[in-house]
């Protein structure tokens, strides 16, 4: 079963690669780094964050290139 | 050795809990000169196999070149620069030092400074940087040959474009993710700092302009094209929506729905162009379908992010990396056969109906993104170094990433060079001179008098047919013509010949998709960097939440691109031949700016040895844009200089004439009066700004060298408290180090408190 897993984890990769470029990770970031700095205080929910995430765009949106 | 910027000394400050957060210099070093044999011999074969292509490409006087000896000549180059020369760079002018913390570790916020992993952000940064330019220049410069426009971009990414990337990024890095601007600012004083900003200003302006007449080029008259584009916008306000009310954060998902609907909008395309309504409804002429885009762009800019620019980044991030990947399988699977001369005499004469000029300095400015892009720095300034995670990756991240945009540039130039060249001239010279029909065209292309080609109207008929077009003469601005060659190189892997209708509106889709998205954003920047300089004056307009300042701002920013964007659609002369030397010079000029900065820092630092590796692409890119621009002002040719142009037309108006050259009527002469007398004072104002920067730049770097070096802009040294290795594949000693991070709890590697 070498070869599945083999594929199975590459598979994995993939994913992680794709989810990590297109920013589907951000979330996750922000929670590990919310509860690792500001212990006790209650985080954004993923609905408020994602909010957040695309106003504060709003403000700096950041050049794409030609 | 003392430190530069007066920072304590690391080693007191590292944690003694933690492992250490740097491979030692020492062991890093040995293994760096360990030379084993296989390492030789694997090096010895790149070496080879590159030496071999570029003689093939280079001797070749067969009849066809396979286009496989461009992609390897490219890799190789590409290999032996990363390995060697961005090494150099590193080593000698970069110094990173891994025990100090990026901006993502110590102003982490876990939303716009956010430690990322290596191979994500080179992605991340890739899709940022690349976009339509690449494609779009390529395409063009195939008029001078296969050669120059190779040769350009291999050699000009090695030692120009990915060095200006690599060092914006690492500087930023060190200063915290500060802009071009504000680090131009901080090292070239009041003047300098101004011209740079104004500059970049109104270089962003003619760049969206320019991008926005290229789509508007690949879509006027085409039912298809307009209808699948147009279907973008549905599209991405779907998923807008849908990310903000349905399901918040599932961007691949929702970016897999809308490339779905995307094929499907194609597929439409083809349906609605069939028929009597679709054709009627769809088929727009330029001048209205710019006027369109202006709309667009206004309305764009001024709608919240989540709802259309946001789904659009996913989308067009989606299709990037997707697209890519494909068309570099297809060309390797594929191989086409390459036709045509190295050097054709356009070259030299600089009479080439796709774009004038001679190959120096006209090829230099053609292609820009590819081998030099300015545009860069301000994404290598912008997000990437918020989220870098350790120093040394910088190298992996910013020489390497613009890497793979030089190689989007061969690609794009081995398609359009797969093309047959009758039909490649055909459908890139302007309508003055084919006269817009297949008669027309063929008698034209054939009356250039090259050798091997001779075009008939039913082959121009026929391909238009195959790709599901009316029409393909002069169809200017690169991407038709690129749309082509991609088309035949995809037939060749997927569908057959029945798909090529297909694939050539998948690839006008997603360049269109791209340009928009940069049309967007770039209105966007250009509006905040409006305000924040009227805000000098009119402190009002720094609170860019105040809802009439950002419409003012923004009508502003598109009324500037939008008056050159209908300058181009009503050119006589075809837009894109006179003005995309224009978006050359400006990318450029930005280029020689964020180069003039790094060099300024790099002397602060007291590198003056070295300092050629800056000065050598900083002087190139100076001469070359200065000259270009020189001719563009100076020249009596009309075809090249605006002010020769200008005074010709004028003159054949005050001789009471109705029709000149390629003006047919009084209206259309005035308005090329109109176009180069503003088109000679844009080029003016651009090359005087980049001079003004390059000799602040200078002075400073005088100025350090009497003074010694000081280095007082970059950020205060914080200790790392975390480990990562620096390139795509660790290193012993990286995979060792890496493991007894791995026993660390995650905790211990935040710092408390921020």
């Amino acid at each position: 079963m070498t070869v599945l897993e083999g594929l199975a984890r590459g598979a994995r990769g993939v994913a992680w690669f794709v989810k990590g470029v297109m920013g589907e990770d951000a979330y996750d970031k922000y929670l590990a780094h919310h509860t690792a700095t500001h212990p006790g205080v209650p985080p954004m929910t993923a609905k408020q964050f994602w909010r957040d995430r695309t106003d504060r765009q709003d403000a700096n949106p950041g050049a794409r290139c030609c | 050795m003392s430190d530069r910027s007066g920072t304590p000394r690391a080693e007191l400050t590292e944690d003694p809990d933690l492992p250490p957060t740097a491979v030692p210099d020492d062991v890093r070093e040995a293994e760096e000169r360990r030379w084993p044999p296989t390492k030789i011999a694997v090096w010895a074969a790149i070496a080879l196999l590159g030496g071999v292509a570029w003689s093939v490409l280079a001797l070749s006087r067969g009849e066809t070149i396979n286009a496989i000896w461009f992609v390897f000549a490219a890799v190789c180059t590409y290999l032996i620069a990363y390995r060697f020369y961005s090494k150099l760079i590193e080593r000698k002018l970069v110094k990173p030092d891994d025990r100090r913390a990026t901006p993502a570790e110590y102003k982490a916020d876990g939303k716009d400074f956010a430690v990322t992993d290596r191979r994500v952000l080179y992605g991340h940064h890739f899709a940022a940087i690349a976009g339509a330019g690449p494609l779009v220049g390529p395409v063009l410069a195939a008029q001078m040959g296969y050669l120059p426009g190779t040769i350009w971009i291999v050699v000009g990414v090695v030692l120009a474009g990915a060095v200006q990337d690599y060092l914006v990024l690492f500087f930023s890095m060190r200063r915290g993710g500060r802009s071009l601007g504000q680090m131009a600012r901080d090292e070239l004083g009041v003047v300098g700092g101004w011209a740079a900003v104004i500059a970049t200003l109104t270089i962003m302006v003619i760049i969206v302009a320019i991008l926005a007449l290229v789509v508007v080029n690949a879509l006027a008259e085409s039912p298809w094209g307009v209808f699948s584009v147009a279907m973008t916008i549905p599209i991405a306000l779907f998923m807008g929506v849908y990310l903000r009310f349905l399901r918040p954060g599932k961007v691949t998902e929702v970016s897999v729905i809308g490339f779905v609907l995307l094929i499907l909008a194609i597929i439409g395309g083809g349906v609605v162009a069939e028929t009597e309504w679709g054709v009627a409804l769809f088929t727009i002429d330029r001048v209205p379908l710019a006027i369109g885009v202006i709309v667009y762009g206004f309305i764009a800019a001024v709608l919240p992010v989540w709802l259309l620019l946001a789904p659009r980044d996913y989308l067009s991030t989606f299709m990037k990396i997707g697209t890519i990947v494909m068309l570099a399988v297809a060309i390797v699977i594929v191989r086409p056969e390459i036709a045509g001369p190295a050097v054709t005499q356009f070259a030299v004469e600089g009479t080439g109906p796709v774009v004038a000029g001679t190959l120096f300095p006209f090829l230099f400015v053609t292609i820009a993104c590819g081998a030099l892009s300015g545009f860069h720095a301000l994404i290598s300034s912008g997000t990437t170094p918020k989220l870098v995670e350790k120093e040394r990756q910088t190298r992996f991240i910013g020489y390497g990433g613009m890497l793979m945009e030089s190689f989007v540039a061969i690609m794009a130039l081995v398609a359009a060079l797969s093309i047959d060249r009758g039909i490649y001239y055909a459908m890139n010279a302007s309508a003055a001179v084919t006269g817009g029909t297949i008669e027309g065209a063929a008698a034209f292309v054939n009356g250039l008098g090259l050798t091997g080609v001779n075009l008939t109207p039913e082959q121009l008929a026929q391909t238009a047919e195959n790709v599901g077009e009316e029409s393909i003469v002069s169809r200017t601005g690169g991407a038709p013509a690129l749309a082509v060659g991609l088309a035949q190189i995809m037939q060749g892997l997927v569908g057959g010949p029945g798909m090529m209708s297909f694939w050539y509106h998948f690839a006008i889709m997603f360049e269109a998709l791209f340009i928009l998205t940069a049309v967007d954003a770039g209105t966007r920047v250009a509006r905040f960097m409006l305000q924040d300089s009227v805000s000098n004056f009119v402190p009002r307009f720094r609170d860019t939440s105040w809802r009439t300042g950002s419409y003012i701002a923004t009508a502003i920013m598109v009324g500037a691109w939008g008056a050159v964007l209908v300058m181009g659609v009503t050119d006589p002369l075809g837009g894109i031949n006179t003005l995309f030397p224009l978006f050359g010079i400006a990318n450029q000029l930005l280029a020689a700016i964020a180069l003039a900065v790094c060099l300024a820092i790099a002397a602060k630092r007291g590198l003056f040895s070295w300092l050629w590796i800056i000065a050598l692409p900083l002087a190139f890119a100076a001469v070359i844009t200065i000259y270009a621009s020189f001719l563009k002002i100076f020249s009596p040719v009309p075809a090249v200089g605006y002010f020769a142009q200008h005074a010709a037309f004028r003159d054949a108006l005050a001789a009471g004439e109705t029709s000149f050259g390629t003006a047919a009527s009084v209206e259309a002469m005035q308005a090329v009066v109109r176009n180069t007398m503003i088109q000679g004072i844009l080029s003016i104002l651009f090359v005087s700004l980049a001079i003004i920067v390059i000799v602040t730049a200078v002075i400073s770097v005088i100025r350090s060298y009497r003074r010694g070096s000081d280095e007082s802009s970059e950020d205060a040294f914080v200790p790392s408290r975390r480990y990562a290795p620096a390139g795509l594949v660790p290193t012993k000693a990286e995979r060792e180090l890496e493991q007894q991070w791995a026993d660390v709890p995650d905790d211990s590697r935040v710092r408390s408190g921020h």
